[in-house]
Formats: C-alpha cells, structure tokens, sequence
C-alpha cells in the first residue's frame, strides 16, 4: 500500500520496558492530516507504540527504543525531545487539566511551562482560538478565569485537545480520549476530531470499533506488540488480510 | 451458622469498644484543658503581680524580683524563624530531590537516615553544637568583627534549622509524591523540562502541603529545649544581635527553674511555659488547617 504524504515513518520500531518487548519490528508509514486509529486487543501496546511517537515512552523508568522513527524526514530519535513533543501534542485516557490553573491558564500552559510570555492580545487570541478549535468556547467563554475542576468529564476533555492544539502542534495523539466519557460526550469529541484533521494530523487509540469505523481514513491493527495490519478504514473492516484481524472484528477475543 | 447469642455478644464488644475509644478521646481533650488550667493556677502570682506588663517588660531580674517575659519572646521568635529562614531552602531542594528527582535506590536509604536523623535524642543534638558548630561560629564572628562567643542566638538557629529539617522536608517529599503522575506526563507531553514541570506543575500541587510542613516544624522549633539551652548562652536581657547571648522561653525554664526559691520567680517562670503552651497550640492549629485544605483538594 502507497501512503504519499508520511507525516511518521517507523522502520524496524521496538520499545522495551526493561527486557520487556511491547512493540516489535513496527514499520510503517502514517498519512498526513487524516485520522489513523490505532486497535488491538487490551494490553498489545497501542499506549506504547503512541508514547514512543512523542517520544513520552522513555519518560517509563528502564524504557527504551530501538530502530527509527522519522517525523517528516527527520529522525525524531535524534531530535531534542522537547521539540518533538510540542510538534507532537498527546491527550490522555482520563482528562487531566492542571487543578492549580484556571481554564485560560490551562490553555496557554503550553506556553507559561517554557516560560514564555506572550502579550495579552496575543493571549487572549491563541486562547479563544484553541477553545474554539475545541468546540468548547461557548459553554467556558464566561469562566475562563475559573479553575478548570469543576467542568464536567467531557468538557474537561476538550479543555485538554484545546491545551495540546493552543501550541500548534503537527500531530496529535489520543489515547482512547473517550473511554472515560459518557455517550454524548463522546459524540462530541468524535465530530471535534474529523473537524481538526483539516489542520492537524491524528493518531487515536481506541476500543471501540464502531468508533473507529466512524472517524478514522486508516486503522493499524496491533497484536502482541506486532503491526499485523495496517490500511485505509473501510478496507481493513470489511476485508481483513490476517484471519487475527477478522477475530477481532468479529468479536472472538478483545 | 447463624447464632444469636454469639451476635449479641459482638454488639456488646462493639459498644464496649466505642466507648472505651469515646473516653480516651475525651481524656486527651482533658489532659490539654487540665494542663492549661495547671499552668494558669501556678503562675497566678506572677499574673496577679505583673499583669499583661508581663509580656513587655524587658527586665527579668530574679534579685529585684521583677520579671517581664519580653526578651525570651524575642528569643524564641528569632530563633524559630531564623531556623526556619535556614531550613526551609534545603528542606524543599531535599523534598524535590527525594520526592520527585532521586531513583528509588537512591531515595530510600536516604530518606532511612533522614528518619533517623529526626529520632537522635536533642542533647545529642546540643552536644555535637558545643564541639563543632560553636568554634566554627566563634571564628566566623571573629572575622566579621562581631563578639566571639560562638554561643547565642546565630548558634542556637544553625542547630534548630538541622534538627527540624528532617521534619519538614519528610512533610514536603510526601507531598510532592502525591503529585498524580498524569499531571507531570500532560506537563511533559506540552514539552517542559523536568524543571518546568517541577516549578509550574508539582509545587503549586503540593504548595499547601508543604507549608503544613513548614508551620509543623516551627512548632516544633519553638518548642525545643535541651539543645537550645546548652548554645545560646543563658542570658536573660533583650539581645541586640543575632551574635548576642540569650534565651528562648524553653531555655530560661530549663535552666532556671530549679534554682527559683522565690514564689513569684516560679509564678514567672510558669508563666512562660503557659505561653509557650499557647503559641505551640496555635502553631499546630493553623498547620492542621492547612493539612485539611491540602486534602479537601
Ligand atoms: N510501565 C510499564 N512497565 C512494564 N510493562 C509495561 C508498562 N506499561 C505497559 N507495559 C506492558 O506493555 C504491554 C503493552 O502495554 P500498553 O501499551 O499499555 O497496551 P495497550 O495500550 O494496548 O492496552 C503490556 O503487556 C503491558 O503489561
Ligand atoms: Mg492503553
């Protein structure tokens, strides 16, 4: 399969814990500015294989990588981390905004953790800007100077996609975003995500298949730390090339 | 199988239980009002004859027998908080360090010494000061030209500051360690450094907790006793430096009280510990008040 645009390209990825292999031998090359899932069966390293993009995998005590991974056609493994991950955001499984910030301050934490200070306009725009992206602006417009605890799961969520978008990132990685989410809420960010792969590209872990059908242009498949397949959406779903594939469409294990 | 008899026999253990837990709680709220109705009783001579000039006259002479407790509530107010202004930058660098920086390895056989640094008896403490922190503080005042007693209230700070160290910085490592894994990993995820994240992220969380820390080991400053006495060189006038002889409220009890034969110098003498009673009640008091905020969050 041709991807002509790679925004990642792994060769011969394999990130260990200790001795521990929990992605082994993963090459392959994810488009640009699409919503690639990333699925497989609990504990076969989809948190791990998204980690090591950003380069958050060797923050694990005793982690550590092998083989190459290129944003672009640069070799991330070489790049000072810090600037790969402010090209890379991440959002988590469970929302967790900064409990001492005010919302506005969770927004542009991206900027006050590096210490950079920006004018107030220019504050105020990248904030509006990031909430907006969010779809989160009109509900928080008139407490921006609250602290962000008291928002509910699902807004607490998409105060984070506006935190990771406000320092314009390339790439954003979500793992599982909804899976603390109630039916509504997921809904919403499911609608937020095909908007933002107009301007960023997205990598997005999920369980939950009907999901992925939904969203996602492209779906890796992971088992045991292997990429045992990897392909546009509605390919993958309807015409499986690994009889593990089609097990797992088909609900035989999970 | 279900028995009955052996149910009720549980109900009644229960209640014994609870009330026994009920009357030791209440005897502990006892002992505390009994102290201080104690101390109130055994000063009241001193309060009768001195009354609130007692806490600002700066004459304590037991031969006129006129006593006002103002320079040991200097003394003890220096002293605390110069070991305190001492303590707290290498409490938090130590609490950083071993709650956040350090690998396990590492972190808990330091932290082993640290308690038990907090479990050497306080003459030891005062001991140890005698032969090695006074002549080091003598030659420092000789060559700043200050009087070289190497005794005083500078003295008596420096040995404060390491004996409540541990204590604050136990306080303040477990609560940087309570600081959730997921905010620091959203921090770095943003692209901070481990400093950012420790300076924006992990101290503003852990902030009421580490000053609950810090209020504790005041309070455990003003206290202290043994290894003051034995430094700070048992004057009883108002100091005019931090290099000047003096005496915290524990230390003129300590070193005065078995000497007093005059009534109204032991009324004085307990009037101080009454005091001190209250300012130690109401040190602990407003860290419990930050601990409850720090858990309420
Ligand atoms: N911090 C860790 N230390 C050791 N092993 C880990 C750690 N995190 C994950 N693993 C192991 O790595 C494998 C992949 O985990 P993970 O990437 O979290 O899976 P997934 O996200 O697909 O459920 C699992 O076998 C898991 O037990
Ligand atoms: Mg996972």
């Amino acid at each position: 399969m041709k991807i002509k645009n790679p925004i990642f390209t792994t060769e011969d990825l394999c990130a260990y814990y200790g001795d521990f292999m929990a992605i082994k031998h993963v090459t392959v090359k994810i488009p640009e500015k699409q919503v690639t899932a990333v699925m497989g069966p609990s504990g076969c390293g989809k948190t791990t294989f998204i980690r090591c993009l950003n380069r958050l995998h060797e923050l694990t005590p005793g982690a550590r990588i092998t083989g190459k991974i290129f944003l672009r056609d640069q070799d991330i493994l070489q790049m000072d981390p810090i600037i790969v991950r402010r090209k890379v955001g991440m959002v988590f499984q469970r929302p967790n905004p900064f409990p001492t910030m005010t919302i506005y301050e969770n927004v542009l934490a991206g900027y006050k953790l590096l210490g950079i200070r920006l004018p107030k306009k220019e504050a105020d725009r990248i904030v509006e800007e990031a909430l907006k992206k969010a779809a989160l602006w009109d509900e928080v417009k008139d407490v921006l100077h609250r602290r962000g605890t008291f928002l509910s799961g699902g807004q607490q969520q998409r105060l984070c996609i506006a935190r990771a978008l406000a320092v314009k990132p390339e790439v954003l990685l979500m793992d599982e975003p909804t899976s603390a989410l109630d039916p509504k809420a997921t809904l919403q960010i499911e609608n937020l995500i095909v908007e933002l792969k107009q301007t960023v590209t997205i990598i997005i872990v999920t369980h939950n298949m009907p999901q992925a059908g939904r969203i996602s242009d492209y779906t890796a498949f992971f088992y045991l730390g292997e990429l045992i397949e990897f392909g546009p959406t509605a390919e993958v779903f309807t015409n499986p090339k690994d009889p593990r594939t089609e097990e797992y469409l088909t609900g035989k294990f999970s | 199988m279900f028995e009955p008899k052996n149910l009720y026999r549980q109900i009644k253990y229960d209640l014994l239980f609870r009330k026994l837990a009920t009357s030791m709680g209440a005897l502990v709220i006892f002992l505390v009002v009994a102290t201080f109705f104690t101390l109130v009783y055994e000063s009241w001579p001193a309060i009768k004859a001195f009354g609130l000039r007692f806490l600002w006259n700066t004459t304590w002479d037991p031969v006129s027998l006129e006593f006002g407790a103002l320079p040991f509530l200097v003394g003890t107010l220096i002293t605390s908080f110069l070991a305190l202004l001492i303590a707290t930058p290498f409490a938090l660098a130590g609490a950083i360090f071993l709650g956040e920086l350090a690998p396990p390895k590492i972190a808990n056989p330091v932290s082993f010494v640290m308690e038990l640094l907090a479990g050497i008896p306080s003459v030891i403490y005062g001991l140890w000061a005698l032969f090695y922190l006074v002549p080091l503080v003598r030659a420092f005042e000789l060559k700043i030209g200050a009087p070289p007693y190497g005794l005083g209230l500078f003295t008596a700070s420096l040995v404060l500051a390491i004996m409540i160290l541990p204590y604050a910085l136990s306080v303040a490592r477990d609560v940087i360690k309570l600081v959730p894994q997921d905010l620091k990993e959203a921090a770095y995820g943003l692209g901070a450094t481990r400093w950012e994240t420790i300076r924006h992220i992990v101290l503003p969380y852990a902030r009421s907790g580490i000053l609950a820390g810090i209020v504790l080991a005041l309070g455990r400053a003003l206290g202290e006793t043994m290894a003051v006495t034995m430094v700070i060189g048992n004057r009883s006038a108002m100091p005019q430096s931090i290099w000047d002889l003096a005496n915290t409220m524990a230390s003129v009890i300590a070193n005065e009280f078995t000497e007093a034969t005059e009534d109204v110098h032991l009324a004085a003498l307990v009037e101080i510990g009454l005091l001190l009673f209250v300012i130690t009640v109401v040190v602990n008091l407003v860290a419990r008040i930050f601990i409850v905020k720090t858990k309420v969050r």
